[in-house]
């Protein structure tokens, strides 16, 4: 246990740096140069990536006891029994996440600095990224599920903030609520999951939980797999994965770096990073950890069906997100933590690339996001094809790009597990065929072939803000996976556990590998048959099969299969019952009814203030005299005599 | 001789002539329009009132009630006099005497 403020790695300025930055470009990033705006949005994330290096430095070199805490000084929640502390717990998985959160996150700063620089609103938009930073450090660095949470809403409202960020637009307006509001059922999951872990453990600490729940076997199943359910909920809203995926989408309507940095690198990640951290919890229910398996795989499969036929080049890659974090889940769900957290590093590097490199051509082409009006950019954009490139073969698996190493770990440890674990295997496998071919769909689209649009004429150039960024991270993407599965599940062993079981052998390691590089490569040569050699079969595709393209096109009609049970049915509820009836009908009717009375009273007694000194006088004069009858005539006297009267007639 | 008079009139009497006079005062204060007999109606309400202090004081054989009056008499020359000087200058603004006309502070 460590203050805050004796000597140590100080990571509580990992948090507070960032939010220092927002509060001096949010209160006075209008009135200062845009130079110093700059400074400021960017020294906050470079700071802090700097304490997580020292701090890395320190627990690699082996100085460090780990789990390293750092508390503060004064509690946060002292109430009988429960003592919930400000703590900030440094440990291997902490430390791989702290380094993607501040890594990317200052990349994509560096990123947003040309990107933005047209735009008004330039001071909000570095506040607005600077505090999701802080809620981002806040939910990694957390000791206690409570904790925890204030980082969950945190990143949960900056991403609101900043997926609404050109609020005057209807549709980012609309979006930001919907991934507000679909992210409270989640979080509603995790409120309960919270206040069922406090009734049965009576604390929040993660160390704490996981010391009981190791100290007593009877953990099992029960209440620990009602408590798991409840934090997968919310990380199934967090992560956006089936039934509560629909957010992500639509979240595509922010500024592009905030869809590379929050709605692909780091926040939609949180949910792996909150199931890894409870793993404990997961670990003690079969059923729980099976269910984020399926949910993991059905989401992969279902997002990258849709992802074939998105025509919005930012849509596509949020469905590949979501496919991805689907990836995920199934590590998570087979109980290859370090997978998991392992495909969780090389997504943040490959797919912050490839949503910058997005919003590269989208900036050089003039704001147009739609595939088919794109066409032929690998002339005029060279450093982007190049790093798109990157992206596209490490995400589709290809060795020896990073997304190729991660993948491999999580396919092979559900197919290692054996049994139900082969069909999750299967349908990764087929979910990597359909990532490689929308990916190189996308590839082929953007860059090949001949310009189908004037905007794709016409370009502006390129900063070098945008691009240094973009070739890091395409170093990145081709190096982040050499370390290998092996020596990372060895480094995060004591903070996720040891590796699934090694039922398999390497020589079943080597086949499983080969099988996926060569339905990765298939995938590209589907795309190139369709989108290079015979550009016109897709449209010939779409039409001999209509319904079918018509069902994944629309994206199963999920959307508007919520709208028609969940939305409508609420929305008619509010407007008639809570509208008309509780609010106009009741509440309006109770304060017209009051109004009324003291309209009608006022009606009457103003007539006392006829503004005649003399009717004042008379009133006083009248007031002394009833002032006076009242005190000189013997009243009881009076009503003694007028009752003796009655009784006195009663009586005969 | 003054004094043989004196007991021989009863306590109630001066009361009743002190009421009296009390109710001429409120009366004339509240239908006359003029100021200066409203202003007169309060004095007559205020000898009203001596009336009975003097009566109480002479019949309990009590000199407070006297000094009492005394004390009024003085307060009310006092209000005679700012009274009368507010008076004259109502009159200099607003040309006339009628007490609903001048029922606003503004002019």
């Amino acid at each position: 246990m460590t203050s805050f403020l004796s000597n140590g790695l100080h990571l509580w300025l990992i948090p507070l740096l960032p939010f220092a930055g927002f509060l001096i470009n949010g209160l006075l990033g209008r009135r200062m140069p845009k130079a110093l705006v700059t400074t400021v949005a960017l020294l906050a994330p470079l700071a802090a990536f700097g304490i997580v290096l020292n701090a890395g430095w320190a627990l690699c070199s082996g100085q460090l006891q780990v789990p390293y805490i750092e508390t503060c000084p004064v509690g946060w929640i002292n109430a009988g029994a429960l003592h919930i502390d400000f703590s900030f717990v440094l440990d291997q998985l902490s430390l791989v996440m702290l380094l993607v959160v501040t890594g990317v996150g200052f990349i994509i700063h560096v990123y947003s600095v040309g990107y933005m620089n047209d735009e008004d609103g330039y001071a909000r938009y570095f506040s607005y990224l600077n505090l999701f930073l802080f809620f981002m450090t806040v939910l990694v660095l957390a000791g206690n599920a409570l904790l925890m949470f204030v980082g969950w809403e945190g990143v949960g409202l900056a991403s609101y903030l900043l997926i609404g960020f050109y609020f005057q637009k209807n549709s980012a307006a609309n979006a930001g609520k919907k991934a507000f509001i679909v992210n409270r059922i989640g979080d509603l999951g995790f409120l309960i999951g919270m206040f069922l872990l406090l009734a049965n453990f009576g604390t929040l600490t993660f160390s704490e939980i996981a010391t009981k729940l190791g100290q007593d076997a009877g953990w099992q199943g029960g209440v620990v797999t009602v408590i798991a359910f409840c934090l997968l909920l919310g990380a199934t809203g967090k992560s956006a994965q089936l039934p509560l995926y629909i957010w992500l989408p639509d979240a595509m309507e922010g500024p592009t770096p905030v869809s590379a940095l929050i709605h692909a690198a780091t926040m939609v990640t949180a949910g792996v990073y909150m199931i890894a951290r409870n793993h404990v919890l997961f670990d003690h229910s079969p059923f729980a950890l099976g269910t984020v398996a399926v949910v993991g795989a059905a989401t992969a499969l279902f997002a990258a069906t849709i992802g074939l036929v998105q025509n919005d080049i930012k849509r596509v890659l949020a469905y590949s997100t979501i496919s991805q974090l689907g990836y995920m889940f199934l590590g998570c769900g087979v109980a290859a933590y370090s997978a998991a957290i392992f495909h969780l590093m090389t997504h943040a590097f490959f797919k912050a690339l490839l949503f910058l490199a997005a919003g590269s051509v989208i900036h050089a082409i003039g704001g147009e996001q739609d595939l088919r009006k794109m066409g032929g950019l690998w002339k005029k954009l060279p450093v982007t094809f190049a790093v798109t490139t990157v992206g596209v073969l490490a995400i589709a698996g290809f060795p020896p790009f990073a997304g190729f190493f991660s993948k491999d770990a999580i396919l092979y440890a559900a197919f290692a597990q054996g049994g139900s674990g082969r069909i999750l295997w299967f349908v990764g496998l087929v979910t990597a065929l359909l990532t490689s071919f929308y990916m190189f769909r996308l590839w082929y689209l953007t860059f090949l072939g001949k310009p189908r649009s004037e905007a794709a004429h016409h370009h502006h150039s390129t900063p070098w803000s945008m691009l240094a960024p973009l070739v890091i991270l395409a170093l990145l993407s081709i190096c982040g996976g050499w370390i290998g599965i092996g020596p990372f599940s060895a480094f995060l062993a004591p903070s996720v556990g040891p590796r699934a079981s090694e039922a398999g052998s390497a020589q079943l390691e080597l086949i499983l590998t080969g099988v996926a590089v060569f339905v990765a490569f298939l995938g590209w040569l589907i795309a190139d048959r369709l989108y290079r050699q015979k550009p016109e079969q897709p449209a010939e595709l779409a039409a001999a099969l209509p319904g079918t393209y018509n069902l994944v096109a629309n994206k199963y009609y999920v959307d508007e299969f919520y709208g028609a049970t969940v939305v409508k049915p609420l929305l008619a509820g509010s407007k008639y019952l809570l509208g008309w009836v509780v609010d106009s009908a009741i509440l309006g009717g109770a304060a017209w009814l009051l109004a009324g009375i003291a309209t009608f009273a006022g009606a009457i007694l103003q007539r006392w203030q006829s503004g005649n000194i003399r009717s004042y006088a008379a009133w006083l004069a009248a007031g002394a005299a009833a002032v006076l009858l009242f005190v000189v005539v013997p009243w009881s006297a009076v009503l003694a005599s007028l009752s003796a009267i009655h009784f006195g007639v009663a009586g005969h | 001789m003054n004094s043989l008079l004196l007991q021989d009139i009863p306590l109630s009497w001066y009361l009743l002539l002190s009421a009296a006079l009390f109710c001429l005062g409120v009366v004339g204060f509240l239908i006359k329009r003029n100021l200066i007999t409203v202003f007169m109606s309060i004095e007559l309400m205020l000898n009203a009132v001596n009336l009975s202090f003097v009566t109480f004081a002479h019949e309990w054989h009590a000199v407070k009630g006297q000094i009492f009056v005394f004390f009024v008499m003085m307060v009310a020359a006092a209000e005679a006099a700012v009274g009368l000087a507010i008076i004259i200058a109502v009159f200099r603004a607003r040309a006339t005497l009628a007490v609903d006309r001048i029922d606003l502070m503004k002019l």
